[in-house]
């Protein structure tokens, strides 16, 4: 559901949520997005930072230096002026993903949970490119929405206490990659090579909400190949403007 | 230069500034000293800017050993600071000596105490912050706590700084019942009346689920209208969030930067720092006020640091 005017709701004496509607869809994640690149393009007084979600903006700001009021007033013009045509396209961002075997304990799972063949489920799984709502959870964790349902499969009944990281994974009718070793109950089907957050790095995470993820399948050579190249730093990310 | 070693590393102790920011679209939290107030402090007291970075000490053993001439000042939560074997001032700049003993043996008063030195602490910045991360292996000494044999070093040391002692109007009073003042929203509308009237009207038990990243707390469970799950979306800090038992939980620090329970208000920044000084057992009720009266309450809170600030820079 999407709310006929944005909604601003104070989360305490120093933030401000803008809020499009109630619900998980690419319509709210491009609203979301364009505020997001209209008010990095504009530079609001008092702003500290601004963190996309699904379907709002948490706005971070200093109320001694600009007024809640004005704050929205702003806002508010600048969610009506922005258009998709003043931004860079969104891309693609391929990952490269080893499916199966020790990187994939649960694919097995997953495909008897589906009534489908591994193969088949690799194959749904590698289909569609995912758009990137937003980060969060950890640092550098995707929340990916698109996802078939005909592979969504529940989270393991007992978390795993150690999944490295890289690993790919469903929750639900969620998909996503686990961007350090963190404890997880994710049914785990591959895993990718790359290195999804890099605090050495400007920015610090691979992936940003507004482009979307596509798996790309590898085989097991393939994937120790890449992994040299990242450490080496000589890999270089296959990204398309999306079309 | 050189300036600590660390003997005994005690409960917790990390290296913490006023925060990380600008990284939360990356999933990547705050952070930061839990009690703003007592760092901003503690550095003013020995001629730093406000916002350099100090140790942050959690209730007990932490033991250090000064490998250098300095000046530090300890503030926040009364650990019972020695300085070898005679009792170490608070809330005043003073100076000690290559060779000489610091420690913390046991708790007073409040939670987390934090040591500032001229200088600041040295440690490299991650993402624009010295700030510790422990979770992520972020910023700090390495991304960790503290350990026995870590060498911390010290920024460059400006002196003429002795005797700066706080005037008493500026202590803080850490007690076992602290009232919390709270702006509802931004889900309050996911409470029934009966929920918001059991929530400022109820007194709430800090239990032993309580660090860095939040408080969870015991007592009258709120009661939502439909159900404690929300789409995820960002955590203000102080945020109260109330998940399906009904318990609060207040957000602080190194909260996740988004999450997916209801949150039924926020509590204001002036207050967050005698609620980073209370621990598990400690009693804490709600009291609602508008939004002019949580800015009022900041800019007397920053009044308050700023008069500080030019007192000290006046040479007092």
């Amino acid at each position: 559901m999407t709310y006929d005017r944005p909604r601003f709701l104070a989360g305490g004496d120093k933030a401000l949520f803008i809020e499009f509607g109630n619900a998980i869809a690419p319509k709210l994640g491009r609203r979301v997005q364009r505020l997001l690149l209209a008010i990095q393009n504009t530079g609001i007084p008092g702003l500290v930072e601004a963190v996309p979600t699904y379907r709002s903006v948490l706005i971070h700001y200093d109320p001694l230096q600009i007024s809640p009021k004005e704050l929205r007033d702003r806002l508010e013009t600048l969610e009506q002026r922005a258009e998709d045509s003043q931004f860079p396209k969104p891309r693609v961002v391929e990952v490269p993903t080893v499916y199966g075997s020790e990187y994939g304990p649960d694919l097995e799972f997953v495909a008897k949970h589906s009534g489908l063949t591994p193969e088949e489920v690799v194959q749904i799984h590698t289909s569609t490119a995912y758009l990137i709502y937003m980060l969060g959870f950890i640092p550098g964790f995707a929340y990916l929405g698109g996802m078939s349902s005909r592979i969504a499969t529940p989270r393991l009944d007992t978390p795993r206490s150690r999944i490295p990281s890289g690993s790919v994974g469903i929750a639900g009718n969620q998909t996503g990659i686990y961007p350090a070793e963190s404890p997880g109950g994710w049914q785990l089907i591959g895993r990718t090579p790359l290195k999804l957050f890099d605090l050495h790095k400007e920015p610090p995470a691979l992936l940003q909400a507004g482009n979307s993820v596509l798996f790309v399948r590898i085989t097991l050579q393939e994937f120790t190949r890449i992994k040299e190249e990242v450490e080496q730093g000589t890999y270089e990310m296959k990204e398309t403007p999306v079309a | 230069m050189e300036i600590f070693e660390v003997i005994q590393p005690g409960l917790l102790t990390t290296v913490q500034d006023l925060g990380r920011y600008g990284y939360q679209q990356y999933g990547v939290p705050v952070s930061g000293a839990m009690d703003n107030y007592a760092l901003r402090v503690a550095n003013l007291l020995v001629g730093n800017n406000e916002g350099e970075a100090c140790l942050e000490i959690t209730l007990l053993g932490l033991q250090v050993r000064v490998l250098g001439n300095t000046v530090i000042a300890i503030t926040g939560a009364d650990l019972s600071p020695m300085l070898n074997n005679s009792q170490l001032p608070m809330w005043e700049a003073v100076m000690v000596s290559r060779g000489d003993t610091i420690s913390f043996p046991w708790p007073k008063r409040g939670c987390r105490s934090y040591l500032a030195v001229t200088g600041g602490i040295d440690v490299p910045k991650v993402m624009g912050s010295s700030s510790t991360y422990v979770k992520s292996c972020i910023g700090g000494l390495e991304g960790r706590p503290l350990r026995t044999g870590d060498r911390l070093k010290s920024g460059k040391m400006q002196m003429g700084t002795l005797g700066r002692r706080l005037p008493p109007q500026y202590l803080p009073e850490y007690g076992n019942q602290s009232e919390l003042r709270v702006l509802l929203g931004p889900q309050d509308d996911h409470f029934t009346q009966e929920g918001i009237h059991t929530y400022l009207h109820s007194e709430y038990t800090i239990s032993t689920e309580a660090d860095r990243v939040g408080y969870r707390l015991q007592g009258s469970p709120i009661e939502h209208k439909a159900g404690a799950d929300i789409i995820s979306d960002g955590i203000p800090l102080g945020a109260v969030q109330v998940p399906g038992d009904g318990l609060p939980i207040i957000l602080l620090a190194d909260r996740q930067t988004t999450g997916g329970y209801t949150k039924i208000a926020v509590v204001i920044t002036a207050d967050i720092p005698k609620l980073a000084q209370a621990k598990p057992g400690d009693k804490v009720r709600f009291l609602q006020v508008t939004e002019e009266d949580a800015h009022r309450c900041l800019r007397e809170y920053e009044q308050t640091i700023y008069t500080l600030k030019h007192w000290i820079q006046q040479g007092h």
